[in-house]
């Protein structure tokens, strides 16, 4: 029977609990257009989530040439059928009425419409006089987290051996680097060890800075569907905010922003003290454990408890739950990596995974969690900072098996240096040695730190840039050439997730107007440079997505990712499928790491590693010494206080970070309508203690001022930490009068306005979540209440006074859970 | 004055310097941001060494104490900071701060140096409270070393190309 529920009110839909190792029960959600069912659907098309990293295989349906809904998939192994909030809504910004439809150039000062030999013909031109004046080293590539991997993939052949820049990177570099970083570190490759499947499994699972329950909604469906089942798993979080998580913790833990490496130090100290760990584990797997101990045997639960200002004993009750578990599941996000000291902290989870020897079987994993959907594949493909197939730039082999794939001399791929992570691609920007900057599928004008910076660097004369979007965001408002994309629904790719499961996402509609997919255009770009191979055929042999995922799956083959099991007819089939993918492993592959570290050794790891303080490399010399058998490294790390501290001026902590109805800039979720009822505007959440020493009451208009800049929100009361103000990072102006920066009142929305230009030494991922500020009264709010949502971590500690979130009749979305096995297509 | 003095009395110096010269490098690139955090947080272990460094050298007969005050940039600091923000569009400050962080290794080398020279002498001598000492300071010097000569690595190709 199909039930009825308003998944705006109700974000996570019903509950079909079920206990340890049983399968997770079906549920399949979908919504479609009002007055549209299911016998006018001409068409149903897969494809997977677009708006945040989980990957939920969905069918879009199609009728009348238009998408008109969509349908969880039943017999997915990501999720069941479910679908989230955004998943369910997500798909009305296709139709958004100020999409791009034509390029446009700037001709005296301003955008105008022009075609697509005009636009290409801009571009080309200035690539080749710069190539020719000042080098390859002056055009710079900044792509996103939200295409699909052929286009990754062509991306990166044409940066590094079209035009042989070391510029390119993706803005997965902000939610994803730390990630990659850690699993590097630690096991010498990137890739993810665990499976979304262990939670299934999991005794204990821990969260590190990861609001599960909005940043993947269907994961936490998973875990609350767990936890209403017979022996649920027992949960530790640590997190400054009352998310929906902290609340069903067993431990909760709220330190200071900074300080998450002195508290995982005391963690570990605790687990090593207390004989928890697994020492036939520790001595077969691994290097490094008496550094390890060495570094954390003063980081006593007392010591960290001055340090993050959390009491001493839940300390010690978290290092006894982690070390009792018998099947323990980490995962780790933005808290971790957006804040101080990011891959220390998230190193170090990893070293308490290992020396509880929690790795590889059911149940027992660590998920470092990526944010975007997409951000799997810029990694994989060498578009994030990276050579493709997780290669590394430092092994001359490497490089030289690259070369030979794209049939060029190797020293045409530069090498000399790590490649250029985004942050560091701004600041030769700024400086004015990057003269070009190609900035695909984003919005740094809203996404990067300290706004009034990034603005001024896009806005300079000297800069050439190009913006390939679907709107006229704030970032192609100050482009030279902006190229219409197409999107999810209108263009053929695969994508991967956090878990290794590849989906593809078929083309179901036209994109409009003159709108065309990335791939077209750079495979054009590509064309019109007249790239070369060594026998002066066509660098790019490709033409469409399905040659490119094959060009692709002889560039994966024998490395970590890799995908040639995979075929675009395997991929139409009922479930996504996890890479490695090969003969030898037809179905895919569940866990990394099940019968050893595979790949740690010096001949075939990524990378030898970095100083996790100074970000030094590693050279291959020191590499071999300490790890000559390939083990995972047991990497320690001291802690350090965080660069911007509280003092009289500042003396609140600033956090920021996404909500559950947002995704990206809301260049797509601003402009759904159930998504954007939900949470209209900024807001600022305080903790009760906080608003009453400030003389603020809920619903209070309110100004956030760090030295770099501010922004106005109203306030709202909720049970975050003290000392700590959060604002969530997704407003910008678009939607506002100014168009593209703050209004005249000076009265910025966006969260950047304020945060740090800083960044992790190891990672280069920028830290949104270390800042310090101050807050102001603007106007008092006279019963107006913040529009926050009700349904996450932003709920109010006074529920009574505030209406709860809801969404209405447009927001009610169908579930049926008598769905047989794989039935529901 | 002993061997053993001399290389306390140049190790002190040197880290000192290494300090001094760290935070300078931080405020002259506040516009990039990397070598002005990182910077300031491995000038934290030069000031270390320089304490335990004066704190051992009462054992051998040698006063370095009055040394010891944090080594303070003055009230130019502020003048540079506004010179730093409005240079940093300019790239010849690349030129500068590639001049900067050739100077921070070679310092950082020879402090590496002075350590091993100290440690060797120590094992000759079975004296542990140097060799724990060396033991512990050293490998952080090799750290800035590593840093400063990674940083130099990453930033000169374009630096230098794209004047
Ligand atoms: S909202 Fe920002 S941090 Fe989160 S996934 Fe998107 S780009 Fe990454």
């Amino acid at each position: 029977m199909p039930r009825e529920s308003d998944r705006i009110a109700h974000p996570w839909g019903a509950r079909t609990p079920y206990g340890p190792g049983r399968p997770w029960p079906v549920r399949v959600d979908s919504f479609l257009q009002p007055g549209m069912s299911a016998e006018h659907i001409e068409r149903w098309v897969p494809t997977a989530s677009l708006l945040h990293s989980n990957g939920d295989a969905m069918d879009i349906a199609v009728a009348d040439g238009r998408i008109v809904g969509v349908r969880g998939r039943a017999g997915d192994r990501v999720n069941r059928g479910r679908l989230g909030p955004k998943d369910l809504f997500g798909w009305q910004a296709n139709h958004a009425t100020d999409r791009l439809t034509t390029p446009l150039v700037r001709d005296g000062g301003e955008l105008v419409a022009c075609d697509w030999d005009i636009a290409m013909a801009r571009i080309v031109t200035a690539a080749k006089s710069l190539l020719g004046e000042r080098g390859p080293g002056a055009i710079g590539f900044y792509t996103s987290g939200q295409l699909f991997l052929e286009e990754y993939y062509t991306l990166a052949v044409i940066a590094r051996a079209g035009i042989g820049t070391n510029h390119l990177d993706g803005n997965t570099r902000l939610c994803t680097a730390t990630a990659a970083e850690a699993l590097k570190e630690t096991f010498g490759c990137d890739g993810q060890p665990a499976s979304y499947a262990d939670v299934d499994h999991a005794d204990v699972i821990a969260l590190f800075g990861h609001n599960m329950a909005e940043t993947q909604p269907v994961l936490w469906m998973r875990a609350l569907d767990r936890l209403e089942g017979p022996e649920p798993p027992r949960l530790v979080c640590v997190d400054p905010r009352p998310t929906p998580a902290a609340r069903c913790a067993t431990v909760h833990l709220a330190p200071r922003a900074g300080t998450n490496v002195a508290l995982l130090n005391a963690l570990l100290h605790e687990i090593i003290r207390t004989d928890r760990i697994d020492r036939d584990y520790i001595d077969a797997r691994t290097v490094g454990f008496d550094e390890l101990a060495a570094q954390v045997a003063t980081c006593t639960p007392a010591w960290a408890a001055g340090i993050c200002d959390v009491p001493a004993r839940k300390i010690e009750h978290a290092a006894e739950v982690l070390g009792e578990a018998e099947r323990l599941l980490s995962t780790v996000l933005q808290g971790v990596y957006q804040s101080h000291q990011a891959t220390a902290a998230a190193v170090q989870v990893n070293n308490l995974q290992l020396i509880r020897g929690m790795l590889g079987r059911p149940g027992c994993g660590v998920l470092q969690m990526n944010g975007q959907p997409t951000a799997e594949n810029t990694r994989e493909c060498g578009a994030d900072g990276d050579l493709p197939g997780f290669r590394n730039w430092q092994n001359d082999r490497h490089v030289t098996d690259l070369a030979e794939i794209w049939n060029v001399e190797p020293t045409r791929i530069p090498h000399y240096a790590p490649p250029t992570p985004a942050m560091q691609i701004f600041r030769y920007a700024e400086q004015g040695s990057i003269r070009m900057l190609w900035i695909s599928g984003t919005n740094p004008a809203v996404s990067l730190p300290d706004l009034a910076r990034i603005r001024s660097i896009l806005g300079q004369e000297r800069l050439f840039t190009v913006v390939q979007d679907l709107f006229l965001t704030e970032t192609a408002q100050l482009a030279d050439v902006v190229m219409p994309a197409a999107t999810w629904g209108e263009k053929t790719g695969t994508f991967t997730n956090a878990d290794r499961t590849v989906h593809l996402s078929d083309k179901a509609v036209d994109p409009p107007g003159e709108a065309r997919p990335d791939l077209d255009i750079f495979l054009d770009f590509a064309r019109r440079m007249d790239f070369r191979d060594r026998d002066e055929r066509p660098l790019i042999a490709w033409h469409d997505p399905e040659s490119a995922f094959e060009a692709w799956k002889r560039c994966s083959e024998g490395r970590p990712c890799d995908y040639t099991g995979l075929t675009y007819d395997r991929l139409r089939g009922d479930s996504g499928i996890q890479w490695p993918c090969t003969a030898q492993a037809p179905d895919g592959t569940e866990r990394l790491y099940t019968g050893g570290i595979t790949w740690a050794a010096p001949d075939v790891c990524e990378t030898y590693g970095r100083d996790l303080v100074t970000g030094a490399a590693v050279s291959e010399t020191e590499y071999r010494a300490l790890n000559p058998d390939g083990r995972a490294v047991l990497k320690a790390a001291e802690y350090l206080p965080p660069h911007e501290d509280t003092d009289d001026e500042y003396p609140l902590q600033l956090n920021t970070g996404r909500t559950l109805y947002h995704f990206h800039t809301r260049t797509k979720t601003g402009r759904v309508p159930q998504l954007n009822a939900a949470a209209p505007d900024v807001w600022v959440e305080l903790s009760p203690s906080e608003a009453s020493r400030h003389g603020l009451a809920e619903g209070d208009l309110v100004e956030v001022t760090s030295p770099r800049g501010s922004l106005r929100g109203r306030l709202r009361i909720t049970g975050i930490r003290d000392g700590m103000v959060f604002v969530p990072f997704h407003y910008g102006y678009w939607d506002t009068p100014a168009g593209d920066q703050p209004g005249a009142d000076g009265g910025g929305r966006a969260a950047n306005e304020t945060t740090v230009t800083d960044w992790d030494p190891a990672s280069k991922q920028p830290l949104f979540k270390t800042a310090a500020a101050r807050l102001t009264l603007i106007a008092p709010g006279d019963g107006a209440i913040a529009p926050a949502p009700t349904t996450g971590a932003s709920a109010p500690v006074h529920p009574r006074t505030i209406p709860p979130t809801i969404g209405g009749p447009a927001a009610v979305a169908v579930h049926t859970t008598d769905v047989l096995e794989g039935g529901a297509r | 004055m002993t061997g053993i003095a001399i290389t306390l009395r140049a190790l002190h110096d040197g880290e000192r310097r290494m300090e001094h010269d760290l935070l300078a490098a931080a405020e002259r690139h506040r516009a990039d941001h990397e070598i002005r955090h990182v910077a300031t947080d491995v000038a934290r272990w030069s000031h270390e060494h320089v304490e335990r460094l004066a704190h051992a050298a009462s054992h051998y007969g040698l006063d370095l104490a009055q040394h010891v005050d944090h080594p303070s940039l003055g009230r130019w600091t502020t003048l540079r900071e506004k010179t730093a923000e409005a240079l940093g569009r300019r790239p010849e400050t690349g030129l500068v701060l590639l001049h900067d962080l050739r100077d921070l290794h070679l310092t950082a080398t020879e402090n590496s140096l002075n350590w091993e020279m100290l440690a060797q002498t120590a094992k000759a001598t079975r004296d542990s409270r140097l060799l724990d000492l060396a033991t512990a300071c050293h490998p952080q010097t090799l750290r800035q070393m590593r840093w400063t000569n990674t940083m130099i690595k990453t930033l000169a190709p374009q630096l230098l190309t794209c004047m």
